[in-house]
């Protein structure tokens, strides 16, 4: 099984979206670098809107996560409820 | 009754689908000229995926914010002086190189992708590509924006655009582009969205960027990764136009596998800049281009090439090669460069001890063996006064434009050397995956403009050293070019921080 990988700009928004996909993606790797966070997950990754919202306490768009993406790897499917990253091998 | 807010499937499917119509007085030829000469077949573009689904609206709410973060930080980069705070003044050489050598690409991206973006009778397709076209000028814009500062303190920096177009190293991130973009509108797609974009982007920029970080360059990393917040779209896009033509019909496959070869190869010819940036130019290093090289190109890639398996696409063809090269293309690059630093636009070095310990422990297989004993020697021609400038034209590889400094990956000691004739006429190639893009279409690559070859004729201002650099490259010889050491550069930066040259300590000293 292959990793996908999520990057997003080290700031306060990005610490509760890794916080939530650390709670939806139990297995997932946290990666801290010069200004920037790599997750990295075996086959999937999920980003839940509303786990972000809990940790965030607001309203939160999934779409405004390109406000602090850097990159990602895998297949990506996105809707109003969640970003999900998946290698289908 | 307030309006049921729409879902981002319908909101996609109104405000890009929708805007699709009929043609009933054209002939749809007439219309998309473009769309069969590569010899692709599209069925249905209807069957055309976009994952991110953004729409214009969201588009430019999006973007706005982007723009308002990032020019918060340069203003306070600039109030700060923060051109004072990085690591030291070797560091801003990288800044430079990106400048003449990378930005002008983002413009070239702007230009391809408003282009081919025209010719796709997909609305799906026209619509990404308009964005992404966008996305590319707002690049240009912002790296033009965050250097300029640095054009009022450094050497260098103030005819990027001037260079880009005649400079000698520049003509190699130039032909890439130009190459793409006189390619149909198909292959464009696979050059630059798929096997740029998606395969190698991520190497260009995410160290380039992490390392600006680790060298207080603040602004730099903030265009850098808010380009690279675009970059993810991009990426997706070049995933996405890969899977279409692959789904669209199976005689696509061998089309696409063979752009993947050349691209690919391609790409790491002009990646070697980066190589050298990072291994000899951060003075505060990150990671080795070796480390990164496994990360992003045969982990992140080698994930990508399993999923894709499933249409019958291979690794590229020399990607074993590439591999290979990363033990040795840092190295052999930056010799290049040192060798003739006195016709560039920016200054090298020999790396001091502590940092030849770091090339030594990044690369057990290859620096001390083949690399360091030189490096030394040329240390200390230069501390006898004598610093070695490589005072010939070197021969370029037709196809990539790299000066033919590369060895063979069996033997590091021998120059890798290949040629074809073609119509009476030899052009020679640093590889065989640069050759085998000649061979299979020589009329295009006989065209190249190589700028050795251009100043041999006399196409460069004139038969003098001086007339091709001073004169039509628009150096300031003395002050742009040479070593690092005794450049302008070098005592402005000593004076700001009360530093003294190792000529000036000797000097007090006697
Ligand atoms: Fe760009
Ligand atoms: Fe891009
Ligand atoms: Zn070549």
């Amino acid at each position: 099984m292959s990793k996908v990988y999520l990057a997003l700009q080290d700031n306060e928004e990005s610490h509760y979206i890794v916080e939530a996909v650390e709670e939806d993606n139990p297995a997932v790797t946290v990666i801290y670098q010069p200004a920037m966070i790599r997750m990295e997950n075996e086959g999937q990754m999920v980003v839940r809107r509303e786990t972000v919202e809990e940790k965030m306490g607001r309203d939160w768009e999934v779409q405004s996560i390109h406000v602090n993406l850097i990159t990602l790897g895998g297949n990506v499917e996105e809707d109003d409820d969640a970003l999900t990253l998946s290698w289908n091998d | 009754m307030s309006p049921k807010k729409l879902s981002l499937k319908e909101k996609y499917s109104l405000l890009t689908r929708d805007l699709e119509w009929e043609y009933s007085y054209r002939d749809y030829k007439e219309i998309f000229p473009q769309e069969e000469f590569e010899g692709i077949k599209i069925t249905d573009w209807s069957k055309w995926e976009d994952p991110f689904r953004l729409t214009m609206d969201a588009y430019w709410k999006y973007q706005a914010e982007k723009e308002k973060k990032l020019y918060a930080i340069f203003d306070a980069f600039a109030q700060n002086n923060g051109q004072l705070n990085v690591a030291d003044a070797r560091y801003v050489n990288a800044v430079k190189l990106f400048l003449t050598g990378v930005s002008p690409l983002e413009y070239q991206a702007y230009s391809g992708f408003a282009q081919v973006g025209r010719q796709f009778g997909g609305v799906g397709a026209r619509v990404a590509c308009q964005m992404q076209s966008l996305d590319e000028l707002r690049h240009v814009q912002t790296q033009i924006h965050a250097m300029s500062h640095y054009n009022k303190f450094f050497d260098g920096l103030s005819e990027f655009n001037h260079m880009h177009d005649r400079v000698w190293y520049l003509s190699v991130p130039k032909s890439f582009f130009d190459d793409a973009r006189s390619a149909g509108p198909f292959e464009y797609m696979v050059a630059i969205g798929f096997s740029f974009e998606y395969v190698l982007t991520n190497l260009l920029f995410v160290p380039f960027m992490s390392g600006a970080a680790y060298n207080g360059d603040m602004a730099t990393v903030t265009f850098g990764f808010s380009a690279q917040s675009d970059e993810a779209r991009h990426m997706t896009l070049g995933l996405e136009i890969i899977k279409f033509l692959l789904e669209q019909h199976p005689d696509n496959v061998p089309i696409v596998q063979r752009w993947i070869n050349k691209w690919f190869w391609r790409g790491t010819r002009v990646l070697t800049l980066v190589a050298m940036m990072m291994d000899y130019m951060l003075p505060n290093r990150v990671m080795s281009w070796k480390e990164a090289f496994e990360v992003y190109f045969e982990e992140a890639g080698g994930a990508l090439f399993k999923d894709l398996a499933r249409y019958g696409i291979e690794m590229p063809v020399y990607a074993e090669t590439a591999i290979a090269e990363k033990e040795h293309l840092s190295h052999q690059a930056w010799s290049i460069f040192y060798n003739y630093t006195h016709a560039a636009a920016f200054h090298t070095w020999m790396p001091n001890e502590r940092e030849m310990d770091w090339l030594s422990e990044k690369y057990p297989n290859t620096f001390d063996r083949y690399y360091r004993a030189r490096f030394e020697h040329w240390r200390e021609m230069e501390r006898a006064g004598e610093r070695f400038y490589n005072p010939t034209l070197p021969m370029l590889c037709q196809t990539c434009q790299i000066p033919m400094g590369f060895t063979e990956m069996d033997n590091p000691t021998l120059i890798a050397y290949r040629q074809s004739v073609f119509q009476g006429e030899r052009y020679n190639f640093c590889s065989d995956g640069c050759k085998d893009i000649f061979d299979h279409e020589p009329q295009k690559y006989v065209q190249s403009w190589l700028p050795v070859h251009q100043i041999f004729q006399g196409n460069c201002g004139g038969a003098e050293m001086e007339d091709v650099l001073a004169g039509y490259y628009r150096m300031n010889l003395g002050t742009d070019n040479l070593d690092f050491h005794g450049s302008p550069d070098e005592q402005r930066w000593n004076h700001w921080h009360n530093l003294q040259t190792a000529a000036e300590q000797m000097k007090k000293a006697s």
